[in-house]
């Protein structure tokens, strides 16, 4: 039987939804610890197979991905310290729950990027949809284009930083970690945030439930000089700051029945 | 979840067919139940009206072939006592048919002779418009309606998971504004003010042939446009009366808009290429139809956008 490229080989249920191909393509040209693969016509499983098969067991620790199309789940669960570079966008999910890859993406990327991740870097040289760092725990996440809404919900840690806009509810529920956003922030900012920092370096359209104006430090200075400076981001533009004011009923000692009557 | 797409060339016609065929293709797993197509060509003098004379839940029995045969004889009699001359008429399968009339009165009145028949659905009048859905995936569609060649300026499209209605043609995106000419609309996500407009619009006169949220949009737009906004008002107000998470994109004769709610709850990426603008629910739709790399970006919430061909 002729080999099966691309979309042909997916095999779907009756639904058309499943893609139980687990085999290994095998298709990298390796040199030494380096290698590199051409993704166009495979698909999103047989990738990260791939790209997993190189890292885990082939001691890869540098990996170009070509056409990444942008499929969706590329480059999810990698939990060892390497260097991953696409060379175009990705889907959605992209780069999720990883813990240590330093990941740079020559494109864009959709929807829930970099959803819990835990440690390492992620560059992505153009533009990041809604959701992007969700629940993200550690790590650096650097979008040199536009972000959309729900930047860093419930962010647990980690770093996103942004040259450009961000949408609404960026912020919201975030519990620990920092957000550096040059642009505008749309909506809500930092709604119900329990802690964290969120800069700000345009204008913000509303914040959100208990997020409050922040006072500057020379720590904030010296973080935002680092970040920049790491990243060769070139000089930062004014900030505002913005932190959660504790202020939500979450923060008082109130019993429920009292809260009726303080309230 | 459900997949949208919408494309519109500056720079003349194009095998639209085929481009929204692969861009619809590439979204399968967002909804494998039906495919529906609104495309777009020149106007003609003639109006164009794809209608169908059984659905897909209409009981396949021994009745079935002769129902079809009555129902398209009942439908061309009444043509002819609207003086509603057939110019040409395609059979695209057994239920589906493609007319072009010799016809300048209501449009209303053609489209509700025509769905007063037992069955029948009168799926896009106009003089550019023509919507084309069925069950299946974009190939099978396409291949059924012979859409690969079909040459136009812009068009938008739909993959449909069905969640609150039927798996039907009727429950397939787009939808026709009825009875207003060349509007159309594709929609991702829910009204929750639904009964609401629903109510307000059959009060106007309006029919509805589907439990469908999405056709109140297309209803919607084509009445404030016809009290004289234009479309990317309407789109805007919307925003404002239209409860619920939406991203929802309307084409006209000569624009292509797109709205996003104020939560942005449903995706949708957007190229604004030289000669083309093309956007869809995912990405790998509008990397179907370019072969090099691209720049793309999410509209924001609260965002319509509007191109004029």
């Amino acid at each position: 039987m002729d080999a099966l490229t691309g979309e042909s080989q997916i095999v779907y249920d009756a639904r058309g939804l499943v893609e139980p191909n687990a085999e290994v393509p095998k298709v990298s040209s390796i040199d030494g610890t380096t290698a590199v693969f051409d993704a166009n016509d495979l698909t999103t499983r047989q990738i990260n197979l791939e790209l997993r098969w190189l890292i885990n067991e082939q001691g890869i620790t540098d990996v170009h991905v070509k056409n990444p199309g942008a499929k969706h789940s590329l480059g999810v669960g990698i939990l060892t310290r390497c260097k991953i570079t696409f060379e175009g966008s990705l889907g959605y999910f992209g780069c999720g729950v990883i813990d240590g890859p330093e990941v740079h993406i020559k494109g864009r990327v959709g929807w829930s990027a970099c959803e819990n991740m835990m440690s390492g870097t992620v560059v992505v040289e153009g533009n990041a949809g809604s959701l992007t760092g969700a629940a993200m725990r550690g790590g650096d996440l650097i979008i040199k284009g536009r972000l959309g809404a729900r930047t860093g919900i419930d962010q647990k840690g980690g770093t996103i930083l942004t040259m450009g806009s961000v949408g609404a509810n960026t912020g919201f529920m975030m519990q620990r970690g920092r957000q550096v956003i040059c642009g505008d922030a749309g909506h809500g900012l930092g709604d119900s945030m329990y802690d964290g920092i969120i800069y700000v370096g345009g204008k913000v359209r509303s914040l959100g439930i208990d997020c409050v104006p922040g006072e500057w430090t020379d720590a904030d200075t010296e973080f935002i000089d680092r970040k920049f400076r790491i990243y060769e981001l070139g000089t930062p533009p004014a900030f505002q700051k913005f932190v959660c004011g504790k202020k939500l009923y979450n923060y008082d000692s109130l019993e429920a029945s009292e809260r009726k009557l303080v309230l | 979840m459900c997949g949208i797409a919408g494309i519109i060339y500056k720079d003349g016609h194009h095998n639209v067919g085929q481009d929204m065929t692969r861009m619809l293709q590439s979204m399968k797993h967002r909804g494998p139940d039906s495919t529906g197509y609104a495309l777009y060509a020149e106007p003609t003098e003639n109006v164009v009206m794809r209608y169908t004379t059984a659905n897909t839940t209409t009981p396949r029995d021994f009745e079935f072939q002769d129902r079809l045969r009555r129902n398209r004889a009942e439908a061309e009699r009444r043509l002819a006592g609207l003086g509603a001359k057939i110019v040409t008429c395609v059979q695209e399968t057994d239920y589906a048919f493609r007319l072009t009339l010799d016809y300048t009165d209501d449009l209303k009145k053609l489209a509700d002779q025509i769905e007063d028949i037992p069955d029948c659905e009168v799926l896009s009048l106009g003089h550019s418009l023509e919507i084309i859905k069925d069950l299946g995936d974009a190939e099978s569609v396409c291949a059924q309606y012979h859409l690969e060649q079909f040459q136009g300026t812009h068009a938008i499209g739909h993959v449909r998971m069905a969640t609150e209605s039927d798996v039907d043609i009727s429950g397939a995106h787009p939808y026709w504004a009825y009875p207003f000419s060349d509007i159309a609309v594709v929609h991702n996500g829910q009204l929750t003010n639904y009964f609401q407009w629903r109510r307000r619009l059959e009060r106007s006169g309006h029919r509805f042939n589907s439990e469908c949220d999405s056709e109140i949009i297309a209803v919607y737009l084509a009445e404030k446009m016809s009290e004289g906004m234009g479309l990317k008002e309407a789109m805007e107000k919307s925003l404002d009366e239209l409860d619920g998470v939406f991203t929802y994109i309307c084409v006209t004769a000569d624009a292509l808009g797109v709205a996003k709610d104020e939560m942005a709850a449903k995706p949708l990426v957007l190229f604004e290429g030289e000669n083309m603008i093309a956007m869809a629910s995912e990405e790998m739709a509008i990397r179907a139809i370019i072969d090099h790399e691209i720049d793309t970006y999410d509209p924001y919430e609260g965002e319509v956008m509007v191109w004029t061909r």
